[in-house]
């Protein structure tokens, strides 16, 4: 199925990082006690190998994946290399919701992995993409306006969190930070199930298209001379990565920047490719996300830095450079 | 070449702008042999009336007919095989190849960026070769001067072959040297029997490689039909609003247009 030796090489260090990342944390665990566990022999260290640190690093390397799947796919389809779910404003509009859900005891409701927190971050992230287009239609279709209404969208929910985050009772607030930066502390094996409900459809969906996004590397006319029903591919792509955005912002809040920074890392491997960029940029992105988790949860143990503000000042100075550059 | 790619315009109409003027054509056959040109002054509908045909756009009422089967009903794809468009820009969203340029035409084929399908692989060697850029297969479009990067884009639309090829200046903003390569390439591309109709702003161009030619003024057909009868000095001041003299060229006897002070 995978010809291509590079997207090997990338897989490769995704199932390695699936392996390795879960002994790094602040607890130093025990090989042979962590083997036990998987033969009924029950250990403190088995239960924080299997039930916190192993979900938590692949719901890393989920989250990261489907999240640079969607940037590379909303790149190429507003035609913007800076566009992501964040810099849309998609990941802070679905934060919002997901906020909403969780601390409003009137808005929760829950049937097995499906919740309202889903639901309403999927509204949010779609409210905020329709809000971010509408705006930057008006001012003539696209460029920077896109970004400038996205990055403005992503701070006003932000701040609506911090404004709610005060009404609310400080014993529910442990948790608090991860809306505001995204963080995957909530990470267990319900928590991986309820993302994965949400976002393996829109990856799925984004997949899909891969090969309907090469032609439109050279704009929306030559693609539709081409072949490419240009309309039905941007409804996809934004329902694609709305739910990848959803799912995620769900369960870890708005992780900012994987889908700026692995796709643009990809491509210098792949070259422009949709069919190599979509799958390489998962692996990569999704790398890129368990191993920040990983250095934050290290870095200053006991204490953990949220995985978001690491991918932030990673990411941050990348999309300040491709402005800087025009492109 | 594939598919046959007659299409036909019936009572077109389409607003452009509130208050602007209104395409309308109330028939129109494209794709006869050979090469037609569709000239005019500035804003006189030839890239409304070629995205028109294309199925870029639907009109606001009237039928765009390819082959006897409405484009509105069509899938992009099978339009594509039988129908190629060149837009007049193509913005680049990435540095792509010349090779890679030219493989985006087999999408409708379900070719892929690096073709590896012998038909691909063969129809893209075969478009690079009709605009000479075979050795160009590996450069980037950073690369390229604003004359090849045309000739690349063209290479896409001709690795599509299909019947009819739609193209909207594709000479725009060339020097003498690429803007005669590029009406080689698809007279070269027409004698071999490829369908072309082609939105040119160069009246001696069109004089020169066009078996057929439309005029088009604020949106409707003014002249139709050889460019020896269409180019007449008083069609043209009528078109354009000043003085012009049509003479013959001296080798072809093709009628070449000078302006006047």
């Amino acid at each position: 199925m995978i010809k291509n030796p590079k997207l090997w090489l990338f897989f490769g260090f995704f199932a390695f990082f699936g392996v390795i990342l879960p002994w790094i944390g602040a607890e130093q665990l025990d090989l042979g006690a962590v083997w036990g566990g998987c033969w009924g022999n029950v250990t403190p260290d088995s239960r924080i190998f299997f039930q916190m640190r192993l979900p938590r690093v692949w719901m890393g390397l989920w989250a990261g994946g489907v999240l640079a799947m969607a940037g590379a796919a909303l790149q190429v389809v507003f035609r913007n290399p800076l566009a992501e779910p964040w810099t849309l404003g998609m990941a802070g509009g679905a934060s919002l919701g997901a906020f909403a859900a969780r601390m409003c005891p009137a808005l929760w409701w829950a049937a097995g992995p499906l919740n309202t927190s889903q639901a309403l971050a999927l509204l949010g992230a779609g409210g905020a993409l329709s809000l971010v287009l509408a705006v930057a239609r008006r001012q003539g279709g696209g460029g920077q306006i896109l970004l400038l209404a996205g990055v403005t969208v992503g701070v006003i929910s932000g701040g609506a969190i911090m404004a709610a985050s005060g009404l609310v009772s400080p014993d529910k607030l442990a948790g608090f930070h991860r809306w505001l930066l995204g963080g995957l502390d909530a990470a267990d094996w319900r928590a991986l199930g309820a993302m994965m409900v949400i976002t393996a459809p829109g990856a799925g969906i984004l997949a899909a298209l891969a090969g309907e996004y090469n032609p439109l590397g050279l704009g929306e006319a030559m693609a539709a001379g081409q072949g490419v029903e240009v309309a039905r591919v941007r409804r996809w792509t934004a329902i694609g990565a709305g739910l990848a955005s959803a799912g995620v912002a769900a369960v870890a809040g708005p992780i900012g920047f994987v889908g700026l920074l692995a796709p643009h890392a990809v491509r210098r491997w792949t070259g422009p490719d949709m069919r190599l960029v979509l799958p390489a940029s998962f692996l990569a992105g999704g790398i890129l996300l368990a191993v920040c988790d990983a250095a934050g949860r290290w870095a200053a143990a006991p204490l953990e830095m949220p995985v978001g503000a690491l991918t932030a000042l990673l990411g941050g100075p990348l999309f300040l450079w491709l402005l800087a550059k025009g492109k | 070449m594939s598919g046959a790619g007659q299409l036909e315009l019936q009572s077109v109409r389409f607003g452009h702008e509130p208050g602007g003027w209104e395409l309308r054509i109330p028939s129109l056959t494209l794709g006869g042999e050979g090469m037609c040109g569709i000239a005019g002054p500035n804003g006189s509908g030839k890239s409304t009336l070629l995205e028109l045909a294309a199925g870029l756009r639907r009109p606001d009422s009237g039928a765009v007919r390819l082959d006897g089967r409405s484009l509105a009903g069509m899938g992009r794809k099978a339009v594509a095989r039988r129908l190629g468009y060149l837009p007049q820009e193509c913005p680049a969203l990435f540095d792509y190849t010349v090779e890679q340029v030219a493989a985006m035409g087999r999408h409708a084929h379900g070719g892929r960026l690096t073709p590896d399908a012998p038909g691909d692989i063969a129809a893209v060697s075969r478009a690079l070769d009709a605009v000479r850029m075979e050795s160009f297969r590996r450069r980037r479009l950073s690369q390229l001067s604003g004359g090849e990067r045309r000739r690349a884009w063209l290479a896409s639309a001709l690795a599509q072959e299909p019947g009819l090829l739609l193209l909207d200046e594709p000479t725009q903003a060339l020097d003498l040297h690429h803007a005669a390569a590029v009406m080689e390439a698809l007279a070269r591309k027409a004698a071999d029997g490829l369908r072309i109709v082609v939105a040119l702003h160069d009246l001696n161009l069109a004089a020169l490689y066009c078996d057929r030619l439309i005029l088009l003024q604020d949106g409707q057909v003014a002249a139709d039909g050889p460019p020896d009868e269409v180019l007449s000095s008083g069609r043209l001041e009528a078109l354009f609003g000043r003085h012009v003299e049509v003479v013959r060229h001296p080798d072809t006897q093709k009628p070449v247009i000078l302006a006047k002070k």
